[in-house]
């Protein structure tokens, strides 16, 4: 189980987050909402180690991540998988290259072995055959899958996806969603995706949150967001200019 | 105000190269110790390196030398020591001109492009995804550029010497009027092999600033493309600026070491 505990971040004079407090259950897949530029990525980026809080706790099977070192980090890093807003994709490697990155560098499997894999997460993200293609020569969908392939290569218990579907066009944005639920029922894995696309939201969350002025202002199920009489999740749900939630 | 200022940049960026030196040569022993420094990372920059900057090391080395005798070939000749003009351009390059010539060229074609890779890099996410993987991006990316760098810079450097008194020598002959044998002669008399060593051991040094301060400006880039321009001009104009400076306090180094010990 993930516990996020009273986490607060402050880059200069800007507070992205003020005491954020979250419980992610193993096998669960919770969905963060909110509006661009609230810190849901800097959130992300906590409950992975990348960003250090100004104040709080990300508690992980019970072991406060903050306080970890390098080498407890790494550790933990090999059972967490991201997947960047921008693919984050490694300009200079080939597709294969980049799938097959922490398979090269973590374990002991031939090449063989790691070509097999790569082929397979290729696949399943819908894109066989890519294996010698540069990123330079990708669509930005195919760049975003590539990136959940290699998020996946090493099975991770845990997933934390940023913004999947942004790019993607329905179809592909389905498949995605389904990938994600086969790879929830197959592995169990943990997932925390951060989106603003509603319907995705609602096919994959077990819980969605809404995440707004540093705060998570509501959590629920799917249902109970919609019903929620919360005026902030209402004009977010509907996707309306006006209303007690401000353009940042 | 801003002296207080000055000297607190100063001592941040003297601080943040020293830590990135340190973390390189951890990097590398971790890598050595465990058997797992990544080679091919390394040849691929040197190769990179070599390949990319031998060009304009070759023109500026022929040009240096071929300059040189023609300054100094001339003024020789009135005195009548025209068998010492080889020597003097040997040295001359051995010791200082091929060093600091190769070090401001690679600077510029290498220090510049290290820093615009990694500063994209940067902006881009590749260094976090790196972290994610349980990758230090100091481990995968400073350690191989650093190496590569100090590596390449005293091969080019030895590149500049030769190709230097290839331009000298031709020079020689067809304009001063002198001798193969005798400029060759004048060359093998008068430059020891503490001139070579020393041009060299300048040539590492600077090699490794080019690498570390190319590396420290992209992990230290800000913003988007604007950020990576300003982190590559700021790469070439510090890497120059250090060897400048560096370069003062190395030749009193050797040649207080020199005459300490070498003579």
């Amino acid at each position: 189980m993930i516990i996020i505990s009273n986490l607060n971040k402050r880059f200069g004079s800007k507070e992205v987050l003020r005491g954020i407090n979250l419980k992610i259950y193993d096998g669960e897949s919770l969905v963060i909402l909110g509006p661009s530029g609230c810190g849901k990525s800097v959130l992300l980026k906590h409950i992975i180690g990348l960003l250090k809080p100004d104040e709080g706790q990300v508690l992980i099977d019970g072991e406060d991540i903050t306080q970890f070192d390098q080498k407890r980090l790494d550790a933990l890093r090999m059972r967490m998988g991201m997947l960047f807003q921008s693919a984050a994709l490694f300009d200079s490697l080939t597709v294969e290259e980049n799938i097959a990155f922490g398979l090269r560098k973590h374990t002991t499997l031939s090449d063989l072995a790691i070509h097999h894999i790569v082929s397979e997460k290729l696949e399943m993200v819908g894109l066989p055959g890519a294996n010698h293609l540069m990123p330079s020569e990708l669509s930005g969908g195919m760049r975003k899958r590539v990136g959940l392939a290699r998020a996946i290569a090493m099975e991770p218990e845990i997933i934390l996806y940023d913004e999947p579907t942004t790019g993607l066009d329905p179809i592909m944005t389905c498949a995605i969603d389904e990938l994600h639920l086969s790879l929830k029922e197959r592995l169990g894995v943990t997932s925390i995706v951060v989106t603003h696309d509603l319907n995705s939201a609602y096919r994959i969350g077990d819980r969605l949150a809404l995440h707004y002025g540093g705060r998570i202002v509501a959590i629920g199920t799917k249902e109970e967001i919609i019903h929620s009489p919360d005026p902030l999740v209402q004009q977010f749900i509907r996707g309306e200019a006006k209303g007690p939630m401000t353009l940042l | 105000m801003i002296v207080s200022d000055l000297v607190r940049d100063l001592v941040h960026l003297f601080g943040s190269l020293a830590i990135l030196f340190l973390q390189s040569v951890y990097w590398t022993v971790q890598g050595i110790r465990t058997g797992r420094l990544g080679m091919k990372n390394l040849m691929d920059q040197m190769s990179r390196i070599g390949v990319d900057s031998f060009p304009m090391v070759a023109i500026t080395g022929f040009s240096t030398g071929a300059v040189l005798v023609v300054q100094i070939g001339y003024q020789f000749a009135q005195l009548g020591a025209q068998r010492y003009v080889g020597g003097v351009v040997s040295m001359a390059m051995a010791r200082e001109l091929a060093p600091i010539l190769t070090g401001i060229v690679v600077a510029g074609r290498i220090g510049s492009s290290i820093a615009a890779e990694l500063g994209t890099m940067k902006i881009t996410e590749q260094i976090d995804a790196l972290e994610t993987m349980a990758t230090n991006p100091v481990d995968e990316l400073v350690v191989p550029r650093f190496w590569g760098c100090t590596i390449m810079l005293v091969v080019l450097t030895i590149f500049t010497n030769v190709i230097g008194m290839i331009g000298g020598s031709i020079v020689a002959v067809n304009q001063i009027g002198l001798t193969l044998t005798t400029f060759v002669e004048s060359i093998l008399q008068n430059l020891k092999i503490q001139d070579l060593m020393g041009g060299l051991f300048k040539a590492m040094i600077f090699g490794g600033l080019i690498g570390i301060i190319g590396c420290y400006k992209g992990f230290t880039t800000e913003g988007g493309a604007e950020g990576v321009g300003k982190s590559t001009t700021g790469a070439v104009v510090l890497a120059i600026m250090f060897i400048l400076a560096v370069n003062y306090f190395l030749t009193v180094g050797i040649n207080n070491f020199n005459t300490a010990y070498l003579s």
